[in-house]
């Protein structure tokens, strides 16, 4: 089974952003870059499926010569290559969805796994466009599946409660936490991840279909009223509700 | 901008609330450039289209086929594409939750059409569409803007506020698109609603719940409070990952981001992953019993307090407001 995972590199969830001197990307200096941890759910299934039914798991990933870091980790997690579709600087999600949807046609995988969402841009656009360039189902925000044969049944989560969602393979798979629990690489996995191929491949060109034109902090002017717990300070915050907020 | 189209999903004899921030949205954009505006709604009822009325939308299309009555992401977007393309809309408008996010994505592709996701604001300058939107978890906003013929725009709910604009009517156009059931490549075969219980992401008040509540037996002061203001339960990861709470109700960075009017943040201490889940919200009120708790940096109001004693008589005084 032809199984291809979508990697990308986010700075890691704690990160303090502080804006660049471009006035719309982030300043990188010192910032640490991790798997999106979506990914890692990702990975993990594709991971389980090649253990169940063989087959080869390759892990994609369109971004910077830098990205080489984040795609060790998948390795380490056990995938057997990768593929790092390099280009530097800002590109859209389509660009991604674009290249991805480019390789997955020569590579014809079963499936293709991608995280919920990547969380610098909380896009969750990238999943949904690819399957629809390669003409596949999808189903997205997947948080349990079962694959049996060609049959593919997914849960997932929808506004007010959950979904059973059925298709086929070759489909694409979103993944949302609570799919599985990603594994940890143990040190030989990290030192045999050095010697797995990274296959670079020039991207597809395109006019970009989003600019970015600035970025900035939101600053938000709370109130910031803070009280103690007596009886008359609850009930002032009370009336501000009642009065300020009108919620109740 | 010349047409622009709306995603439309009625819910009984309404449609959702986030139909009617979208047609207003769509409505502003449309004094700045004069554009029409319709909607597309798969299966509604007269009577719920017609409440489209009263944010002054005057005409939509209407797809309802009984092939339609189950959701499929290909089958859907494959008609939506077609009615862009037959109609020659520039603009679409969708929510941007489960479904929205992955009919936009698809049509997106479909149509070789710039999107952008999850917007929380949308301008025109100089003939151009702008919008901003949140990234890394909120933690900053970026402005961008969208190329080519055809954009397209996932917008984040309960942050386009619904105003009321009402018109005499509303013309309801049948739109019949050229797909058949070999199209539905997904097939929703059960759905399991959270019976009776509001979703953090559709309730206008969101009271949740952290490590502070100490175990589920206390959560029953957390569900009085939410049904005593109408909202709906929440709940930090920390409570989730202990297994004291499904996670349906988790909000934060790998929950469900949410902006309601009001959320109440009770014995959580702020981290940075929750806060990605809840910064939007209009009002914060924070219950916490450490003053130095970092949720209280980004709460409008604050209670310093044990929340076992600050709870009830929470819910006590707003009874008072109730009554
Ligand atoms: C990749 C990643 C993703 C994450 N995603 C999420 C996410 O989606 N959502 C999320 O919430 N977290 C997320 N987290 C976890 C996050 O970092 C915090 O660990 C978590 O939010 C803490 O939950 P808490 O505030 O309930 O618990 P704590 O941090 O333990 O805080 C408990 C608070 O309760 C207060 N308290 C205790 N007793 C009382 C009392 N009797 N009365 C009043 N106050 C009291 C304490 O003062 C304290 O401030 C994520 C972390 C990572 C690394
Ligand atoms: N640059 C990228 N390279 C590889 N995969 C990506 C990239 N961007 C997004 N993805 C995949 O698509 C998922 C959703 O990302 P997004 O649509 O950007 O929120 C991610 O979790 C990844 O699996």
């Amino acid at each position: 089974m032809n199984i291809l995972v979508g990697i990308s590199r986010v700075p890691d969830t704690a990160t303090k952003i502080i804006i660049g001197a471009d006035g719309k990307s982030i300043d990188e200096k010192g910032v640490k870059f991790i798997i999106n941890p979506y990914d890692e759910f990702a990975l993990e299934e594709g991971l389980r499926l090649k253990e169940k039914y063989g087959g080869t798991v390759v892990t994609i990933t369109v971004g910077p010569e830098a990205s080489k870091e984040v795609i060790r980790s998948a390795l380490a997690m056990g995938a057997d290559r990768a593929v790092l579709i390099k280009t530097e600087g800002f590109f859209d999600s389509f660009f991604a969805a674009k290249n991805i949807a480019n390789y997955a046609k020569q590579f014809n995988p079963e499936i293709i796994f991608f995280g919920r969402q990547s969380v610098d841009f909380d896009s969750l656009m990238v999943p949904a466009m690819v399957a629809e360039f390669l003409g596949l189902p999808s189903i997205t925000i997947v948080s349990k599946l079962t694959i049996d044969g060609t049959k593919v049944v997914a849960e997932r989560d929808v506004v007010g409660g959950k979904e059973i969602v059925e298709t086929t393979l070759p489909c694409v798979i979103s993944a949302q936490k609570g799919l599985n629990e990603p594994r940890y690489p143990k040190l030989p996995d990290i030192l045999k991840a050095k010697n797995k191929p990274i296959e670079e491949i020039t991207p597809e060109q395109l006019e970009p279909k989003v600019e970015i034109l600035g970025m900035e902090i939101p600053l938000r002017a709370r109130k910031n009223k803070i009280v103690g717990d007596s009886d008359q300070e609850i009930a002032e915050i009370v009336k501000l509700l009642h009065e300020d907020a009108k919620v109740i | 901008m010349k047409k622009i189209l709306v995603y439309l999903e009625p819910l009984e004899n309404k449609l959702k609330r986030v139909s009617y921030e979208l047609i207003t949205a769509a409505r502003q954009i449309s004094e700045k450039t004069s554009a029409t505006v319709s909607g597309i709604a798969f299966n509604g009822t007269k009577e719920a289209l017609e409440t489209a009325k009263e944010f002054g939308l005057q005409h939509t299309y209407l797809i309802d086929a009984p092939l339609f009555a189950s959701y499929s992401a290909s089958l859907f977007s494959k008609a939506i594409a077609e009615l862009i393309r037959s109609k020659e809309f520039d603009l679409i408008l969708f929510p941007a939750h489960t479904y929205g996010f992955e009919l936009a994505g698809r049509v997106s592709a479909n149509l070789d059409a710039a999107y952008v996701s999850d917007c929380i604001a949308l301008d025109i300058s100089n003939g151009d569409l702008i919008v901003k939107k949140p990234v890394y978890a909120g933690k900053s906003h970026i402005t961008a803007k969208l190329n080519g013929n055809i954009k397209i725009c996932s917008l984040r709910p309960n942050v386009f506020t619904a105003t009321s604009s009402p018109v005499a009517e509303i013309q309801i156009e049948k739109f019949e698109p050229n797909v058949s059931e070999a199209d539905r490549k997904e097939c929703v075969v059960n759905v399991m609603k959270n019976e009776g219980k509001l979703d953090v992401l559709e309730a206008d008040i969101v009271v949740s719940g952290g490590r502070g509540i100490k175990g589920p037996e206390y959560y029953h002061l957390i569900e009085s409070l939410a049904a005593l203001l109408g909202g709906a339960v929440g709940s930090s990861r920390a409570v989730v990952d202990a297994g004291w709470r499904p996670h349906s109700e988790q909000v934060g960075q790998t929950g469900k981001t949410v902006s309601p009017t009001l959320y109440v943040a009770c014995g959580i201490s702020g981290a940075i992953q929750h806060l990605a889940g809840m910064s939007s919200s209009k009002y914060i009120l924070a219950i916490n019993k450490d003053k130095d708790a970092p949720i209280f940096k980004v709460a409008d109001y604050g209670i310093v307090g044990d929340l076992f004693n600050v709870i009830p008589k929470l819910i006590e005084e707003i009874k008072k407001y109730k009554e």
